[in-house]
Parts: C-alpha cells; structure tokens; sequence
C-alpha cells in the first residue's frame, strides 16, 4: 500500500502554525499531533480544503500509554477519496480524558466515539448518544486500560476475575445516558 | 356494526395509534447473528432505529495485547468468519510493515489467491441471505452448494474449513498441496455458469425486485459521511477500491475491474456482490497462471520457522529457532503502522502499536462491518419494517465482526 508522497504539509502548517505538532511520516502515513481543543477545527479544515478534502474517516480509537502521562490519546486516521492520502491525527490527553466529539464532521465518528467512550473511558462531549456499545448498560470501569485486568475483576459472575481494588474513576463509569 | 365503528373512533377524533417499542433480536434469524434492534414503531412504519451491539463481544483487541504475533492469527480468523484468510492478510501486513519485510513472491500469490476465494465465500452469503431474509429461500440453497466447493478448497490448503490461519509473518503456512490446481481451475471452470444461475433464479423475480430495487437508497455523499466502505460504497457510486487505489501484494499485477453501481439501492448492494465474484474468479485465474514457483515464507531465523521442517530434528540451531519462535515469539521494532485492505466487507485496517516486545501494545481493528451497519440510520427512506430487513441484509453485517 502505497501513499502518494505529494501530500503537501505546507498549508496545514501554515494554517494552523504552532498549535500542531508535525510528527513526520510514520510507514506511509502523515502524524500529526493536534491539542484537544483544536480538533475539531482542524479535522474540518481537513475535510473542506480544497487540495486536501480528507473526506473520509476511517478509524477512531483510545490509547492508553499508562503510566506514562499525558496517560490517554485520541488517534484518528482520515482517508482522502479524492487524492488517495492517509492522514493520522493524535490527540493527548490527560485524565480524565476529554475531547470535542467529531460527530458534527462525520456522521460516522458516532459508534467510533461510543467505541473509544465503552473501552478506555474517553469522554466525547458535544457527542449525541454517548452510550456504552460493547460492554452492558451498568459495566462499571473500562475493560480496555492498561490497568484493567484481562479478565476483569472477581464477582459472583466472574469466578476467575482478578483481585483488588475496585476500576478506576467508578464516578466516571456509571450510565451516560441523557 | 355501527356501534362498533363509534367506540373505535370516537366523535371528533381521528383513529389513535400508540407508538410500539419492539425488540427485535438477538435472537432473530434475520439479524444474521446476535444483533439486537429496538424499533419505535408507528403502525408498520419505523420511526427510529436503535442497534445495540455487543453481544458476541470478546475483547479481541484486549486480548491481542498479551498474545504473541503468531499468536493473534487465530484472533483475527473470528472477526468475519466467512472470510477468514482477508483477515489474516490484513493482519499480516501490518506487522509485516513494521517490520519491513515483504513476503516472497509466490507467498503474495497464495495469499490473494486465497483471499479472493474468501470473497467469492463472503459474497456467496448474501447472495443467498438477503432473498432469504425477503421469504425466498430457494438461492440460500443454491449458494451454499458452491460455498461448499469453497470450504473444500479451504481445506485441502490449510486443514480446516472456515479459521483457516494460514498466513504467518512473512508468508504462509504451507506451499499449496499437490492436486490443488486441478481442483481449483475446475471450480473457475463451473463457477461464472452457476452465478448465472443466481441470476436467472433472482434478476427477473418481480418479487425480489420489488423489495430491493429503490428501497433504502443511499446517496454517494451519505455513504461516504456515514464511513460505508467495500461493496456498500461502490453500490452508491464511488469508485474506491483499495486493491486498485492503494495496491498491496501483488494486486497491481492483475487486471480486474472495480465494479460500481449509481443506484444505492438494496438491490444495486446485491448486484455489486455478484459481479464482484466474476472478477475475483478473473483474479483467481491470473494468480494462477502468473504463480512463479519459489519459498512460500521468507528466509529469515528471527520470525520465520525454518523452511526445510526436517532440519528442526537434526540441526541443534533450527531446534533452538523454532523453540524459541514458538515460546517467545519474535520482537517487532517500536512504531505505529495502519494499514488496510479490501475486505469483502469493506476496509479493513489494523492499527497496531508496537513497544518494540513480541506483544503488539495495542491493536486496533477497524472493523468494515461495525461502520457498515451504524449505516442503518443513515437510511431515511426505507419506512416499512420488513424494509429495515432489506436494508438489512444488504448491508450485510457479520456480527462477530462487528463485535470483536
């Protein structure tokens, strides 16, 4: 899978200046490093500019780095249908992790979003439905942290589950439903 | 009589209806698996649609964070279990990217030959499925008399008939057997005929026409805001295929056609599959008579076992090089790598995140079919409930894909 190299940085960088950190080329696609709080300008930016039109979201997920901080990122991977560029997006994040939803950009961030939210906890706000979508509705903690362990915490349910302490932020865990 | 009309609708009143929830599924066979929807119903119109998923999750990602490379190749299997050998690929060359090794030659050709074969496997199902789901059992037969071939094919390659793991980091488990081509190129012989015969079976059956064709319409911009992807996409228009537009493998060396369709229909979904199995058996013809002869996995002690398995039980090195493959794996340098393919179901792109040890950090399969089916709210103008199961089965979601 080859990406053509003419993906040009130059306005991306010019437009968005020192807010963005450029992260090079990672195996063919282009990484860039985007605050929080810019997201959402800069993945419309993205997707209307003429020469770029990133119009396609392929992917949302959570990371976790534990223990490292900023403990959580955000990544996002664009695809260009017209130009045939991959672009990621990276998006630290402190703890608790929160980020303006791109729901408003792509329809299709909503289960992605719902995704990131069920499994580490990262909370999208401005999303419309942020439900839990893998796990059940009263699941308390966020199986895919690092701190999580494999096979869940010991309950009469979970004969096998792991000893200790309860998951983290159970304030956070509860039902998000409006 | 009279009586009985005025209690029902009383003076001055229109007939009242009561907004209904129904539950359907989990259990529903036309749910193709563990999909739960509740609808608010207004009388036979869908008024929302709600899917809830999750039922048949296991935790694939969470679960390749502690498996080895090698080891995650099953894992991958039981994404999209009718097409197996996709998803090993795209797993494949992922790690396979960071790394940066390539597979030899032939590898490629057995890998595209085998992933194509999952195609034709994925796309038999629902041109079975979806008449199915719309009461017309009759193809669902038909279809699974040649996905029967299939899974024999399957079978004498790798030994098991749908988690085929036939792939490994740098190529692929075994060379084809022998007595494989002739089995093969009579299938590309008998096939073409028999999709003819879903043609003929469907194409002109009024019916199923009159439950596909303008129901659930998806316009080219929906599609792509709504992320579609694969087939789905092609039937509204656009004209993306990865194996053609971001070539991997040996893709490049072959001639096929990206079949597209402008309707968006439930029925231009369908017929986009049926052609599609034209040019994967075209491909699979190409792969055969361009396969070079050669190593079917690289040559290299650090991922790969060795290529002559006798030497395992004579040579103390290759003992020590398969132990140690085997127990601990092998060490993938530190990055990140996306990369995807054309899935029969659509893109199919594994993130992985490596700390440089023989467990990926993290895993992210961005699964085709978990966006395929977010599509459903999408759909505006299929109205009707038995409509929603058209749109449905036309989507064509594999659970366990969408679940992970």
């Amino acid at each position: 899978m080859s990406v053509d190299p003419s993906l040009n940085r130059a306005p991306i960088l010019e437009r968005f200046g020192e807010a963005i950190e450029d992260l090079g080329t990672a195996h063919g696609i282009e990484v860039f490093a985007v605050p929080p709080e810019k997201i959402v300008e800069f993945c419309w930016f993205l997707k209307d500019d003429p020469a770029l039109k990133f119009n396609f979201l392929s992917d949302i997920c959570g990371v976790d780095h534990y223990p490292e901080t900023p403990r959580y990122e955000a990544v996002y991977h664009l695809y260009s249908l017209p130009n045939k560029w991959r672009i990621r997006i990276k998006c630290r994040l402190g703890d608790p992790p929160e980020v303006p939803s791109v729901t408003g950009v792509w329809r299709t961030a909503n289960w992605h979003e719902r995704e990131a939210w069920d499994m580490y906890g990262i909370r999208f706000t401005g999303h419309p439905d942020l439900r839990r979508i893998y796990m059940w509705e009263g699941f308390e903690g966020f199986p895919q942290r690092k701190d999580f362990p494999l096979r869940g915490y010991k309950d009469k349910l979970n004969p096998f589950g792991a000893e200790g302490p309860p998951p983290t932020q159970p304030d956070l865990a509860t039902r998000d439903i409006p | 009589m009279t009586e009985v009309t005025e209690l029902m609708r009383p003076e001055g009143e229109a007939l009242k209806t009561r907004e209904v929830l129904l539950n359907l599924g989990p259990q529903h066979p036309s749910t193709h698996g563990v999909l739960r929807l509740v609808l608010e119903l207004d009388g036979e119109y869908v008024e929302r649609v709600d899917p809830h998923v999750g039922y048949l999750h296991r935790g694939t990602e969470k679960l390749a964070e502690s498996f080895t490379y090698t080891q995650i190749f099953p894992l991958t299997d039981r994404l999209d279990y009718l097409c197996p050998p996709s998803n090993n690929l795209a797993f494949a060359l992922a790690v396979e990217k960071l790394l940066g090794i390539e597979a030899p030659i032939r590898a490629q050709y057995i890998r595209v030959l085998m992933a194509e074969l999952a195609r034709i496997s994925g796309h038999l199902l629902i041109t079975g499925a979806l008449p199915m789901d719309l009461g017309a059992m009759t193809a669902l037969l038909y279809v699974m008399r040649e996905r029967e071939m299939i899974m024999d094919l399957l079978e004498m390659i790798t030994g098991a008939r749908m988690h085929t793991s036939f792939c490994r980091v740098g190529g692929v488990r075994e060379d084809l057997p022998d007595g494989f081509l002739p089995k093969i190129r009579e299938f590309c012989d008998i096939f073409p005929s028999r999709i003819r015969d879903y043609e003929r079976l469907l194409e002109d059956n009024r019916v199923f026409l009159n439950r596909t064709e303008g129901i659930g319409v998806i316009s080219a911009e929906d599609a792509i805001d709504l992320g579609l992807s694969g087939p789905n996409l092609r039937a509204s228009g656009v004209d993306w295929d990865i194996r053609r537009d971001e070539p991997y493998e040996i893709y490049d060396r072959l001639d096929f056609t990206v079949i597209t369709r402008d309707e968006g229909d439930c029925y231009a979904r369908w017929r986009c599959r049926v052609d599609e199995m034209r040019e994967s058996i075209r491909i699979i013809e190409q792969c055969l008579a361009q396969m070079p002869e050669g190593p079917f996995q690289i040559d290299m002690p650090t991922i790969a076992f060795p290529l002559d398995k006798e030497r395992v039980h004579c040579s103390m090195e290759a003992l020590i090089q398969h132990f140690d493959l085997s127990a601990y794996g092998f060490n993938v340098p530190a990055g990140e790598v996306y990369s995807a393919i054309e899935a029969p179901k659509g893109e199919l792109g594994f993130y992985i995140i490596s700390d440089g040890s023989p467990k990926p950090f993290r895993m992210k399969v961005r699964a085709p079919s978990f966006v395929n089916l977010q599509a459903l709210f999408g759909v505006t103008n299929a109205r009707y409930l038995a409509d929603m199961i058209a749109v449905l089965g036309s989507l064509d979601p594999v659970m366990a894909e969408v679940d992970k």
